[in-house]
């Protein structure tokens, strides 16, 4: 049964704002779905020469390799820093920083935290799989109770190592921040949600209206030790347990 | 003006329109002059949330482009190492003022050059370099922070300040150079802005690739040698009939000069090589200096650091003694002229 | 004349499977086929059933599949 294709109309591609480059993440892992739905909010807003990646150091940590933007590579827990830095002398930008759990809720809680406070106007992307995916699956500060990892091979243990941080509450603290919501990408639903939410969060730096925060629950196939479709269940029927989904901030 | 705030005017006056800061004495007065100049001239200023942040905050604003500044002093400036490794390792240039204090650990307020192996081998982690500048009085400290910018910018390479709480605090008449306008430096077409019309820039220090990451030092260290052959600076005084040489840069040379002055009264025919550039240090002139003159005395406001460059340098040519003072005591021209006379053979 | 259709970039692929988990019509399966990469490449088994609906692409995470849909004036009453 052939398909007529001259009568057919393409209603979904790749973002003009990927280059072809392939994406390095292990197979199911959300960092590329996360990156695509970026880049088609990029193409949607049109600022693709306009934005800065602001890498971290984790598996997303070449993650300007994938888009036709300006990008810079942070230290480890340092990304909100610099792309304060950048957007301080140069406000035209579109300054958003893509930063794992250990590198924004670890390392780099007082940069991400002081940058929320000052109200810069960034947009942080944070991706929390509970987990150090790149070093190959160390406990992260947000790993569940319970939750085993190769540094709580008995799983995390309160009273040892406490309990998981919900960044995006602590940022919701704030004065400042004028956008946090925490979203997940385990079904269709959700991913189009997070599409809205991340598209609300770069409108919001392109208003000028000031910082904006998408904490996303995303998997880790091969340090949970599961298969992709199995760890989407994880997270609706784990992860989102212990981090609430929806919008805690909105003074867009 | 104290010598803080003469080093904040002359950043501005090179067109640095970003500073981020951090408390900590002795520097604050830097910090302080820019909370109130920066947004006068249109520039950008955040008191950090620490030195981590400021140095990263630079490592952002410089790769926008603009010519960014940072100082703190000995703790402060330990904890940007890795930052200055980041801004290398990008090849950015940005200036780092450190305004010494007694150390190690938290020490004191008092002024000392104990930072000198930190900033000339590298305190941060990989093969990389920083330009560091010694200035001994308020109106080399300016000149040599509108000289940092440039250098910074020219080599694409951090460029540190190593100053101390003395010349920090204290006040002098100066003249303060003409400004620079930034709209009328040279362009940085590697900078962030936004990639229209152009293929993306990237600013990153990480190529997983070792023969990547191997070709790209090689390129920077043949940027280093050029330093080295060309960027030296140093001053003499009285060194040509000079019988005993002091080394000394910073605070202690201005000390030393007075020494020389009380030596040649006494008819000691001591003079003095004050190294400017501490990377890249003169090794070559001190060289030259060693073959004609018995004795090279190196005075430090620390346990001996500077001393090992001046032996690299002088090796068996002539005696290297070595006299310091540790803790953030300040050494006296009396105290000097007391251990040249003790070298004086 | 099925509504839409899908062409899977079969280098992209990486065989992880979420798109078969979320084509609501069954449409999607496992291939004999594997990749330079050596991952075993997904494709229509049943391209009649495509509506079109682009759920399989939404959740692709390395972006490798395209879609099609039949247009407006062809569709049968």
């Amino acid at each position: 049964m052939s398909v007529n294709m001259d009568n057919m109309v393409k209603v979904f591609e790749r973002p003009r704002s990927l280059t072809d480059a392939q994406f390095s993440y292990c197979p199911g892992c959300h960092h590329g779905l996360v990156t695509r739905i970026i880049a088609h909010t990029i193409d949607e807003l049109g600022i693709q020469d306009r934005a800065v990646i602001v890498a971290s150091v984790g598996c997303s940590v070449t993650m300007y390799e994938w888009f036709r933007c300006d990008g810079i590579q942070a230290a480890h827990g340092r990304a909100c820093a610099v792309a304060t830095g950048i957007k301080r002398v140069n406000s035209n930008l579109i300054v958003f920083t893509y930063q794992g759990d250990g590198d924004l809720a670890a390392i780099g809680t007082a940069e991400s935290i002081h940058a929320a406070n000052r109200g810069e106007n960034i947009t942080v992307i944070f991706i929390n799989n509970q987990i150090y995916g790149m070093t190959g699956g160390q406990m992260a500060p947000t790993t569940l109770l319970g939750q085993r990892a190769t540094s709580c091979p008995d799983g995390r243990n309160a009273q040892l190592a406490g309990y998981p941080i919900r960044f995006a509450e602590v940022i919701a603290q704030l004065d400042a921040p004028v956008y946090v919501t925490r979203q997940a990408l385990y079904d269709q639903k959700r991913i189009m949600a997070a599409s809205r939410a991340i598209k609300k969060a770069f409108q919001c730096q392109i208003d000028g209206k000031g910082y904006s925060l998408v904490e996303i629950l995303t998997n880790c196939p091969t340090n949970w030790r599961m298969s992709p479709v199995e760890s989407n269940s994880y997270v609706m029927n784990q992860v989102v347990g212990t981090f609430p989904l929806g919008d805690l901030v909105d003074r867009g | 003006m104290t010598g803080n705030e003469a080093m904040a005017e002359a950043a501005i006056c090179a067109g640095c329109r970003a500073y981020f800061g951090y408390p900590i004495t002795p520097q604050n007065e830097i910090l302080e002059y820019m909370a109130t100049r920066m947004p006068g001239v249109g520039g950008a200023f955040i008191q950090a949330e620490s030195e981590v942040a400021a140095i990263n905050m630079c490592y952002g604003a410089s790769a926008a482009g603009v010519r960014t500044m940072t100082s703190s002093s000995s703790p402060g400036i330990s904890l940007k190492m890795e930052g200055i490794s980041y801004l290398a390792g990008a090849d950015l240039p940005c200036v780092i003022i450190n305004v010494a204090r007694g150390g190690p650990g938290l020490g004191n307020i008092s002024p000392a050059q104990g930072d000198y192996f930190q900033a000339t081998k590298g305190g941060g982690h990989g093969d990389y370099r920083m330009i560091v500048l010694g200035p001994a009085t308020i109106a080399e400290a300016i000149e040599m922070v509108m000289l940092a910018f440039d250098l910074a910018d020219k080599y694409r390479v951090p460029v540190m300040i190593l100053s101390d709480g003395m010349l920090g605090q204290m006040m002098e008449p100066i003249t303060l150079p003409e400004p620079v306008d930034p709209a009328s430096l040279p362009g940085k077409p590697w900078a962030l802005t936004g990639a229209r019309g152009r293929h993306p820039n990237v600013v990153t220090s990480y190529a997983i690739d070792p023969g990547d990451l191997s070709q790209i030092n090689t390129k920077r260290q043949s940027r280093y040698h050029q330093i080295e052959e060309k960027e030296v600076r140093y001053r003499e005084t009285e060194t040509s009939d000079a019988t005993i040489v002091i080394v000394a840069y910073g605070t202690v040379a201005r000390i030393a000069r007075t020494a020389v002055r009380m030596a040649r009264s006494q008819g000691i025919k001591l003079g003095m090589m004050q190294p400017i550039t501490l990377w890249p240090f003169p090794y070559a002139p001190l060289r030259t200096l060693s073959s004609r003159v018995n004795t090279i005395l190196t005075v430090e406001m620390s346990a001996g650091q500077m001393i090992e460059d001046v032996r690299l340098a002088v090796a068996d040519r002539a005696e290297t003694p070595f006299y310091g003072e540790v803790g953030g005591l300040v050494t006296t021209p009396k105290d000097i002229l007391r251990e040249v006379k003790r070298n004086v053979s | 004349m099925p509504k839409g259709t899908v062409v899977i970039d079969r280098e992209r692929c990486k065989g992880c499977g979420l798109c078969l988990a979320l084509c609501p019509e069954d449409v999607l399966a496992y291939s004999a086929d594997y990749n330079q990469s050596g991952y075993n490449v997904v494709y229509m088994e049943r391209p009649e059933r495509c509506i079109g609906c682009a759920f399989c692409a939404q959740t692709c995470p390395d972006i490798a599949i395209e879609v099609y849909r039949e247009k407006k004036s062809q569709q049968r009453e």
